[in-house]
């Protein structure tokens, strides 16, 4: 009974850290100004909407991949599962979820268009540089 | 010995351990965060430790037994002391380092009163029980004082980047091990625990490595973006 409880709380506790953490993963691409190779590739403007965050995924796949990116766009993409099973369920119900969950997906999406920015930038000075050779 | 898996997973924790160190180095936040550092460093110790005695003695000896519940004990220990100094961090520009170290100690030895107490009544070798029963305690109490650090980083609109996601991370590790704990003492006859928890202590050096590298400590974040829910 107790170890019940303990992993209850725990796997509530291990929830709640998961999201924070994404969350400040994340945080830090709202303020990112998006380059214009980016915003003609994936079609955004200034910010993506949780609908894009699959295609810029699949965008993300035909780059050549930045190490430091890696365990962001995993967790990321862990929770986009989650907050995708929650607008397919809970959020159909409440309203004020359905809006939370959009609101962070959309900060998926995001996240996702920066790193796809930055990926993009990595692949020119890779070309620069075999260039240089 | 244990299965190329569980071995498998060894190495990549070890390696990660090593990632953490050297990355701290390059960044030059090797005293900076020396208690991270410290603990991974023990760490390292205690994988060699725990390699030797596996090695001589086998995986179903007493004496690997003993050096692998008093090493995980001591690295509990270990990481309870770095979760102090991240407090100390949060609280250093309030004063409160003195009553933060005293309520740490106090805690501490409250657990390990606890701990005993709970062993004592027992007849199993007081040892080794005493040790696991230690450990499992401080990753509760280090879980609920993740929490407690986590609650105070958002009051104190906390921004920067480093300390709020060594502190996430800490958090994860920490209720993942605490899941892994009771889902042993639930269910320990099925073999996906044993390779969980090592995979879960890959966790935390991974995550900070990931950290230590990407962010500089100057490095911040808006506080209002880290709440679940916009005020």
């Amino acid at each position: 009974m107790m170890a019940a409880l303990i992993f209850a709380v725990s796997v509530v506790t291990l929830l709640m850290f998961f999201v924070s953490y994404c969350r400040s993963l994340t945080a830090e691409s709202s303020r990112y100004a998006l380059s214009k190779e980016v915003r003609d590739v994936t079609g955004i403007q200034a910010l993506a909407s949780g609908q894009d965050f699959t295609r810029v995924m699949q965008l993300l796949q035909l780059c050549p991949e930045r190490p430091e990116d890696r365990l962001g766009l995993r967790a990321v993409g862990y929770y986009f599962e989650i907050l995708n099973f929650l607008q397919n369920t809970v959020a159909r119900l409440t309203p004020f979820v359905r809006s939370w969950a959009e609101q962070e997906t959309a900060g998926c999406a995001n996240f996702a268009v920066v790193a796809l920015d930055r990926r993009i930038a990595f692949s020119r000075e890779i070309l620069a540089q075999q260039g240089e050779l | 010995m244990p299965g190329p898996l569980a071995l498998a997973i060894w190495y990549v924790g070890i390696a990660l351990e090593i990632a953490f160190v050297v990355c701290s180095i390059a960044r030059k936040s090797f005293f900076r965060y020396i208690f991270l550092n410290a603990y991974f460093l023990l760490a390292l110790g205690s994988d060699a430790g725990r390699y030797f005695f596996l090695n001589k003695f086998g995986q179903a000896s007493d004496e690997y037994r003993y050096a692998y519940f008093y090493t995980d004990a001591l690295l509990t220990l270990a990481l309870y002391v770095a979760l102090i100094s991240l407090y100390s961090r949060v609280f250093g520009e309030l004063r409160f380092n003195k009553y933060v170290r005293f309520g740490a100690v106090l805690l501490l030895l409250g657990t390990a009163v606890f701990s005993y107490a709970v062993v004592v009544q027992s007849e199993q070798i007081l040892a080794t029980t005493f040790a696991y029963e230690l450990s499992q305690n401080l990753y509760f109490v280090g879980l609920v004082l993740t929490y407690i650090l986590w609650g105070a980083v958002l009051k104190l609109r906390e921004t920067r980047t480093r300390l709020v996601q060594f502190i996430l991370a800490l958090g994860l590790y920490f209720s993942a091990y605490a899941a892994c704990y009771a889902l042993t003492n639930l269910s320990s006859r099925y073999s996906v625990v044993q390779y969980l928890s090592g995979a879960i202590g890959c966790l935390l050096p991974l995550a900070w490595t990931v950290t230590m590298w990407r962010y500089a400590e100057e490095s911040r974040l808006e506080p209002a973006r880290l709440l679940a829910v916009a005020r």
